[in-house]
């Protein structure tokens, strides 16, 4: 659902959604991030594709969040393909979690990478306004 | 003849953009024709996740912002 901007501090993460465990713990950890409220889940492949709305949407955020799976940082190459930059970055392979061509993943890692991308976003802080849409 | 479509549902802001890019138009001397999308469903077919959102042929040139006149001229050329 598209969502007015008029309040400000839209926050995106950008997950790989990869075919490994860690891009799976990835999209779910963005998935999560959105449902609780702390950033919108955009499509990345969206972005990687060039559909003009995505990347317009992208950079007209506030804040934006690259989550990648791994250190190949597919996530982190389609936003700067698409002209986006300046943003925050997490690896969950960087979290201690061993990238796998499996997909069982672990609630714990789950929860250890969103917790890393709550605090990755509230370091680098966003701008609030004013609402228009009550 | 530019084809300008503003996204979004209606707030001040997207009035707002509506206002801009109709300036821009006009200062670049430019026919136009311009059409708020306010459909929710419409707006979501351009894949703009965030509004006010500015198409111009088409091509969703910005979107989340209002950007100004000047910034709308460069979208235009």
């Amino acid at each position: 659902m598209a969502k007015c901007s008029c309040a400000g501090g839209v926050k995106v993460v950008l997950p790989c959604s990869g075919s490994a465990n860690v891009g799976q713990i990835a999209n779910e950890a963005a998935k999560r991030l959105d449902i609780e409220g702390t950033a919108k889940f955009f499509c990345t492949a969206g972005l990687g594709g060039h559909v003009s709305g995505m990347v317009a949407s992208v950079k007209g955020a506030d804040k934006v969040l690259v989550l990648d799976g791994c250190p190949v940082g597919c996530a982190r190459k389609c936003a700067e393909e698409a002209g986006i930059s300046g943003f925050e970055r997490v690896v969950v392979s960087e979290l201690g979690i061993e990238k796998k061509h499996e997909f069982n993943i672990a609630e714990a890692d789950i929860q250890k990478v969103v917790a890393q991308c709550r605090a990755t976003l509230s370091a680098s802080g966003a701008k609030k306004g004013a609402g228009c849409c009550g | 003849m530019k084809k300008l479509q503003v996204l979004g549902t209606g707030c001040p802001k997207c009035k707002k953009l509506a206002e801009n890019a109709e300036a821009a138009a006009k200062a670049l001397g430019i026919e136009y024709t311009l059409e708020k999308v306010t459909n929710i469903s419409d707006i979501m077919k351009f894949g703009v996740m965030t509004t006010p959102a500015l198409a111009v042929d088409g091509v969703v040139t910005s979107a989340g912002k209002v950007p100004s006149v000047d910034e709308i001229k460069s979208m235009m050329s």
